[in-house]
């Protein structure tokens, strides 16, 4: 039943859509935007089906929206942590999996620690997948967010210069980024102290850009990645305070950019460390509204892997209240 | 006891630059004769061999048996009937098992179960150091007294400098080589190959300088010592340049690769399959490459599988935390003829002498000729039959491999050590 759904059965990363599948999570989204306007935010279109937000991994952000975006579609929701679950007690990835399964639910939402774990899962159950974060691998419904937060300030992405500054390394954000920009046609570069910088990455694009000023003055728009503390332990960066002062984005390095950029951050910030208070709270961070549009973006991809038409998002958005 | 008499079969004995149709009479434990229309003596048993191949057994210089400590993973028994499956008369068991074979005690038992198995030979290779730990010797002496050929810490490279110095010191005294598995660990701790895949699939890479940096530490110490080193499972281009030229100044450095090394690249990583986690990992095309012209001229000796068993359950989990290493011992003939033989890189007489002639004389074991004498360890084997990897047919214990469902070119036939067949393939 679930299989033949215009994005198949599984959302496990934007490398593994087409520039048409993005364009139609993009396009079924924006219906959805106006849900959360509304004094009652709620539609029926996934009214009886079962969710389960398995994560393994902390998050507040990924998972409030996720949770946020099941409910406003009437889903019945279940969170599962790793903490105080089966999984703190050595359970398998795979028998977790197969004991949902047994349970009979319809889509499981997950984040993991390790790369490849939503794939691992999808292959392993008839549910529909949805990776909310594996690894350094992919973080789709992220990448989803950002190219929706960009099409909605630039009214396109094609040719859209787009710089990713900072750990591309360890980022799944980065990955997801680099793939849904470059499907729809927009120039990507990544920036930062090489040791930061995956290998070969330029084979997936890219082009390489190692000083935030040159990024600053080619870009149209900054994806500023949070730079994880243990870096310094790790001995990819001297310290926090080097990197802020080489990489850093801070208003001195904006005011010299040819024109106005906007500047994305997928959260949590490390204000000071790789972008500066002023920055983020500025008039040219779109941060905010990358977190609004994450509602949207992940109501769409539910809606879209439950079956939903295309066609009849519109009708889904403007459905009755209740 | 009466005798094996192998009829008709194309006879390749490399030691002795024979590649002719033959009949091979093998009597007592030892190879009687080889010549043309030999007859039938009396009472002797008759394998036919028309269309096939008669070459001395195979013989692994570096497979992992898992006994003692990790039975339900592989037996001796279980791996040297898996041995006898894939064609090897002989395989050299690596010593990281549990307790580790740095002893007597536990060279004695890989023996004797092996000889109560009565199937492929097994010869014990001794730990380089007390508990594979890198920090003290190993009393080579002793293991070399029991029975161990060589000395390795496999599983584990040798971290200290002085270590290894003195390993390659003090191994000239007994004439055994020193097997070194090439890795500097403060550079390597990843799960796969560092190139673009490890990068779109977010997995930690090894970087290619984490095995070529202890290849040349190696073969330094080597040229030091005057030891022979020998390096095990070499992945890289690096490392083959770096032995070539080693040999060229006459560094006494053997090398071998695995039949994954020569056939598959990280590639066989995509969509996490846990069966292409190995380490040294899968690595590019031109490393591919590069380990087959390797083969061709001579700078990579021999070929031998790092077969690795290791249970369903501990692969089918996430990439970063399944273990490394697939089962190679059924399957190695049936890579090397289709990827080396049939790919024109080596021809069937060279690569019988890099599965056997070859990996006896630099570890000092018998067999790899059919001379006169010689002990009646043969292969007779198909070179041209067609077969799929099937891993629930294997004799191995474990099933993790990469190759499930590879249509391969080459399978043998029988295996017969010390005269006995310890393996017939039915019909």
């Amino acid at each position: 039943m679930t299989a033949g759904t215009a994005l198949g059965k599984d959302l496990t990363g934007l490398e593994y859509l087409s520039p048409d599948q993005i364009r139609l999570i993009l396009d079924t989204a924006e219906p959805f935007k106006e849900v959360s306007e509304r004094p009652i935010k709620k539609v029926p279109a996934l009214r009886g089906k079962t969710i389960v937000n398995l994560f393994f991994e902390a998050s507040t952000r990924t998972r409030i929206s996720f949770e946020f975006a099941e409910k406003r579609l009437s889903a019945d929701t279940v969170n599962v942590g790793g903490q105080g679950s089966s999984v703190s007690k050595g359970e398998t990835l795979v028998d977790t999996a197969k004991n949902l399964e047994a349970m009979r639910i319809d889509m499981v939402v997950i984040r993991h620690g390790a790369s490849g774990a939503a794939q691992f899962l999808g292959q392993r159950i008839r549910s529909n997948v949805i990776n909310a974060g594996d690894g350094k691998h992919e973080h789709p419904t992220q990448g989803l967010l950002d190219l929706l937060t960009l099409r909605d300030k630039f009214g396109r992405i094609a040719g859209l210069k787009v710089a990713i500054v900072g750990d591309v390394l360890h980022s799944r954000v980065a990955r997801s980024n680099i793939w849904g920009l470059t499907k729809l046609g927009a120039e990507v570069a990544v920036c930062g102290p090489a040791s930061l910088l995956p290998r070969n990455v330029q084979e997936l694009g890219v082009t390489i850009i190692p000083r935030i000023e040159d990024a600053i003055q080619w870009a149209d728009a900054l994806n500023v990645l949070r730079l994880q503390l243990e870096r310094m332990q790790g001995g990819f960066i001297p310290s926090l305070r080097e990197y802020n002062r080489v990489f850093g984005v801070t208003t001195e390095r904006l005011a010299k950019a040819p024109r106005d950029l906007v500047i994305l951050h997928p959260g949590p910030m490390n204000r000071g460390v790789e972008i500066d208070s002023d920055v983020a709270d500025g008039p040219h961070s779109v941060i905010l509204p990358q977190v609004t549009n994450g509602v949207a973006v992940r109501m769409a991809v539910l809606y879209l892997l439950a079956g939903g038409s295309p066609d009849w998002a519109s009708a889904a958005g403007k459905g009755e209240d209740h | 006891m009466s005798g094996i008499l192998i009829r008709g079969g194309r006879v390749i004995d490399p030691a002795r630059k024979i590649d002719e149709p033959a009949d091979v009479y093998l009597l007592e434990g030892k190879v009687e004769g080889v010549g043309r229309n030999l007859g039938t003596p009396a009472g002797a048993m008759v394998v036919d061999a028309s269309r096939q191949v008669v070459a001395p057994g195979l013989i692994d210089v570096h497979v992992h048996l898992r006994e003692p400590g990790q039975e339900d993973l592989e037996t001796v028994a279980t791996g040297a009937m898996a041995a006898a499956a894939g064609g090897f008369s002989a395989v050299c068991a690596m010593p990281n098992t549990d307790p580790v074979c740095d002893n007597q005690g536990v060279v004695g038992f890989v023996k004797a179960q092996a000889q109560r198995a009565g199937k492929a030979r097994v010869y014990p290779i001794g730990a380089i150091s007390l508990g594979q730990k890198g920090q003290q010797l190993a009393e080579f002496g002793e293991l070399v007294g029991a029975g161990a050929v060589a000395v390795s810490d496999d599983g584990r490279p040798v971290v200290s400098s002085h270590l290894m110095r003195t390993a390659l010191e003090y191994a000239r005294t007994f004439g055994i080589p020193v097997a070194d598995h090439c890795e500097d660990p403060t550079l390597a701790g990843g799960a796969m190959h560092e190139g673009v895949v490890s990068t779109r699939l977010g997995l930690k890479g090894i970087p290619s300088a984490a095995e070529e940096i202890m290849v040349a530490r190696d073969l330094l110490l080597a040229e030091l010592t005057g030891g022979h080193i020998h390096l095990c499972h070499m992945s890289t281009r690096g490392s083959v340049d770096l032995i070539r030229r080693a040999k060229e100044r006459g560094v006494r450095v053997t090398a071998e690769a695995c039949p994954h090394h020569f056939s598959l690249t990280h590639e066989a990583c995509e969509g996490y399959d846990t069966n292409a986690k190995m380490n040294p990992p899968l690595r590019e095309a031109e490393d591919r490459e590069a380990i087959r012209q390797g083969l061709k001229d001579g700078t990579i000796d021999v070929i031998a599988t790092d077969h690795a068993p290791h249970h369903y359950d501990a692969k089918e989990r996430e990439f970063d935390d399944a273990p490394n290493g697939i089962i190679g011992l059924e399957t190695a003939l049936g890579l090397a003829i289709t990827e080396l033989v049939t790919t024109k890189v080596l021809p069937l007489p060279e690569l019988v002498a890099r599965m056997s002639t070859i990996p006896a004389k630099i570890f000092g074991l018998p067999g790899g000729t059919l001379a006169p004498g010689a002990p009646a360890d043969v292969v007779v084997f198909d070179p041209a039959v067609e077969w799929t990897v099937r891993p629930q047919e294997f004799f191995s214990r474990s099933r993790n491999t990469p190759f499930a469902g590879r249509r391969l070119t080459g399978r043998a036939s029988v295996t017969i050590v010390r005269g006995q067949v310890v393996f017939q393939r039915p019909d």
